[in-house]
């Protein structure tokens, strides 16, 4: 009697202080712990979130997590990782388990709204396409009547796809899976005719089949897909840092600043420059934004601009080879433009 | 001596009495732990309203109406992405309580068998089943359902290389290809004879058990209840000439065009959730078999009765009052793991479940969905066993 009592007394005063949720801000918690708690892809993604032997993380999504660090603590390592499945990158979101989410995620109308979700920065403008064995010799995708086609439950590629049979009058029969490493399996093994995701997930996946060249990926891009960080909604403030983050990497590039010529660049009289790097005195776009007055300086000594990391990740530099296209500046025809920080 | 007693009767009105009294204590904390649970209750709801209008989400299952959106590979209803997600979670359920049923069925019957194997004088057969019992008892249902999952796909030949099995039967890792059949017209009246003969057959067989418990006169019933029930329909058939036609599956340019498949994510949970709990059974089986007395068995073996007859008619009916009750556990177990169908991509309630949990984000309410179909699922299987032990309890004087 007395021992059910008072474990009913203890689960209620627990479940009481949980009641009082936190109105802080997610930048005041971030700061408070020490760390920013970033979701990531837990399939490893190549070239956007993936661990590598030693359990280092690297891609472009996770060069974004590092920026918002080194931007609020001057520290790159300040991070903690979760991978995460499409499944369940959602509800870690929501529930506060993660700060932000980076892990290419498509921005849509309705996880802006219905989930609760704010999206701004795109850091890499995607599409949906297919891929396919050579030996079936399709060379186009409205041949793909009758397939089976491998996709990842939970996603807006799920979507897409029965949107565009349907719209061009084509069967097809779903093999749907919850985790990336299932479906690339049943592809393999010959499931399914169709491997279907997002156009830099299909050259990533199709480098760790058996033989590569086997596959080709056909032209078709049959969806937008902008990907990028996901904060919750109400959190102005931290919203402004991350999405400001990905903002000041494209600034960058945009003025020509490296990791190698960072340090002269800071001398640069170019007062557009000396503001961005905060070298001007009366300036404070820093403080505004509640980070440190050399945040942008710490993020490209920590990450490099947003070419540099396209390079390292998913470009020339790394084995996915993927050209700058959709996601060069916008003064090269590219999508990539960022709001002016003055 | 006397005092004492008067203080401690129930009666007595003193403040110290009333905290004696047994049943106002038992009333007391009965009282405080609703208050408790009620309170509880409350703070775990507007905790929850709570956080949700912090995220900017609504509650309440009006999303359901709206367009699916995505596709499911298995559906017996008609479904497409055009139709709403409660149409969508029809179908999974329709999908889980299609596999749960024939894997209940199936793990029965395997089970029994390998439960009376583990008790043969038959070195082989019960070294066997003690190896099968033992083997999938102790491997999680996850990784049963990978290994049959990987081996079936693995052994089984490209969709290009089926092998062609009779009556145009294609067998390959994109399932079992069978000819639908296709009724032409008049072919209600072979489903009226069908359930004539069966009708037929159980009034034969009761006519036929009677006169046996009468007379001691036994009837050849099963050979004559076959014949009626294959013979009727099958006169009907021709003298109607035959109206059925064959959807036959032919090689199209990826896939299998026309006829039915049975996927191999349907074979694989079947089989793995048949075999995983049919272990368990056996088990279950083997201790109600011991579980009833020697004396029986010796008396039926006195009177000369056959051992596979006194299995039959003596021991397992005696046996099914220590049976039941457990067995009602491993049917509401099996039903739960299929819940592990998303891992195989079989449309199951959570997987269906799953998916719209993520594309509407309404967490709180598909979550609410499953808790309930699934005690509703349990409640009714366990309900129905309950009657079944009920019907099979030993009448004591």
């Amino acid at each position: 009697m007395k021992k059910t009592l008072l474990s009913a007394a203890l689960g209620a005063a627990v479940l009481g202080f949980g009641a009082t949720a936190s109105l802080a801000g997610t930048l005041d918690d971030v700061k408070a712990k020490g760390f920013v708690q970033c979701g990531v892809n837990g399939s490893n993604l190549a070239g956007f979130g993936a661990q590598d032997s030693s359990g280092n993380w690297t891609g472009l999504d996770v060069d974004l997590c590092k920026a918002v660090a080194a931007a609020v603590f001057g520290d790159a390592t300040k991070v903690k990782y979760t991978p995460l499945s499409a499944k369940d990158r959602f509800p870690a979101l929501q529930s506060g388990e993660i700060d932000m989410l980076a892990r290419n995620t498509t921005w849509t109308a309705s996880r802006d709204s219905q989930l609760g979700f704010d999206f701004r920065a795109v850091n890499y403008y995607d599409g949906q396409g297919f891929m396919v064995r050579k030996e079936i010799g399709v060379k186009s995708a409205l041949e793909l009547s009758g397939a089976a086609v491998c996709v990842q439950t939970g996603t807006t590629t799920e979507l897409n796809l029965a949107d565009y049979f349907k719209a061009n009058k084509l069967e097809y029969k779903p093999v749907v899976f919850e985790k990336q490493e299932e479906v690339d399996a049943a592809y393999s093994a010959g499931r399914c005719d169709v491997y279907t995701t997002d156009q830099s997930g299909l050259y990533s996946i199709r480098l760790s089949l058996a033989n590569p060249d086997d596959h080709i990926v056909l032209p078709e891009i049959i969806s937008k897909e902008p990907l990028g960080p996901a904060v919750r909604q109400g959190d102005s403030k931290w919203f402004d840092v991350v999405s400001f983050a990905h903002y000041a990497m494209v600034t960058a590039e945009e003025f020509g600043v490296t990791q190698a010529n960072l340090e002269e660049m800071k001398k640069t009289e170019n007062p557009d420059i000396k503001r961005f790097l905060g070298e001007e005195a009366e300036s404070t776009i820093g403080a505004d934004l509640g980070l440190p007055k050399d945040w942008a300086v710490q993020i490209i000594k920590a990450v490099g601009n947003y070419g540099e990391s396209f390079e390292r990740n998913v470009g020339t530099g790394s084995p996915l080879k993927i050209e700058r296209g959709l996601n060069a500046l916008w003064s090269k025809g590219g999508l990539q433009y960022a709001p002016p920080i003055r | 001596m006397a005092a004492d007693a008067r203080e401690l009767d129930g009666n007595n009105r003193s403040a110290r009495a009333l905290l004696y009294n047994p049943a106002l204590r038992g009333f007391f904390y009965q009282a405080l732990t609703l208050v408790i649970l009620g309170w509880l209750i409350y703070q775990a709801w507007t905790n929850a309203a709570e956080n949700l209008a912090r995220a900017n989400m609504t509650a309440g299952f009006g999303f359901l109406s709206g367009r699916a959106g995505f596709d499911l590979g298995q559906h017996i209803i008609d479904y497409s992405s055009d139709s709403s997600y409660l149409r969508a979670l029809q179908v999974g359920l329709i999908n889980t309580l299609i596999v749960a049923f024939v894997g209940i069925i199936t793990a029965t019957i395997v089970g029994v068998l390998v439960g009376i194997g583990r008790l043969s004088h038959n070195w082989l057969i019960a070294k066997l089943s003690l190896i099968y019992v033992e083997v999938f008892r102790n491997i999680p249902p996850l990784l049963v359902i990978f290994f049959w999952y990987i081996g079936v796909l693995a052994a089984l030949p490209d969709v290009k290389k089926s092998l062609s099995l009779p009556f145009s039967t294609f067998l390959s890792n994109r399932g079992i290809y069978v000819p639908t059949p296709v009724a032409g017209e008049g072919f209600n009246l072979v489903w009226i004879a069908f359930a004539v003969a069966i009708v037929a057959a159980i009034v034969f067989a009761r006519w036929a058990k009677a006169k046996q418990m009468a007379t001691g006169k036994q009837y050849p019933v099963i050979a004559i209840n076959a014949a009626v029930i294959i013979g009727l329909p099958l006169v009907v058939f021709l003298a109607l000439g035959a109206p059925l036609t064959f959807n036959y599956p032919v090689l199209g340019k990826f896939n299998m065009q026309g006829g039915s498949v049975i996927g191999p994510e349907f074979m694989a949970l079947y089989l793995a959730l048949s075999f995983y709990t049919a272990s368990f059974i056996a088990e279950i089986v083997r201790a109600g078999i011991r579980g009833v007395t020697k004396g029986q068995s010796e008396a039926a073996a006195a009177l000369g009765v056959g051992p596979g007859l006194t299995m039959r008619l003596v021991v397992l009916p005696q046996a099914l009052r220590i049976i039941i009750p457990p067995l009602t556990s491993q049917y509401l177990n099996l039903t739960k793991n299929s819940s592990l169908a998303v891992a195989v991509g079989y449309a199951d309630l959570v997987a269906v479940g799953g998916t719209i949990l993520n594309q509407t984000g309404h967490s709180i309410e598909i979550i609410s969905i499953w808790m309930v179909i699934y005690v509703s699922i349990s409640l009714i299987t366990s309900l129905f066993m309950n009657w079944f032990n009920a019907k099979m309890a030993l009448v004591e004087r």
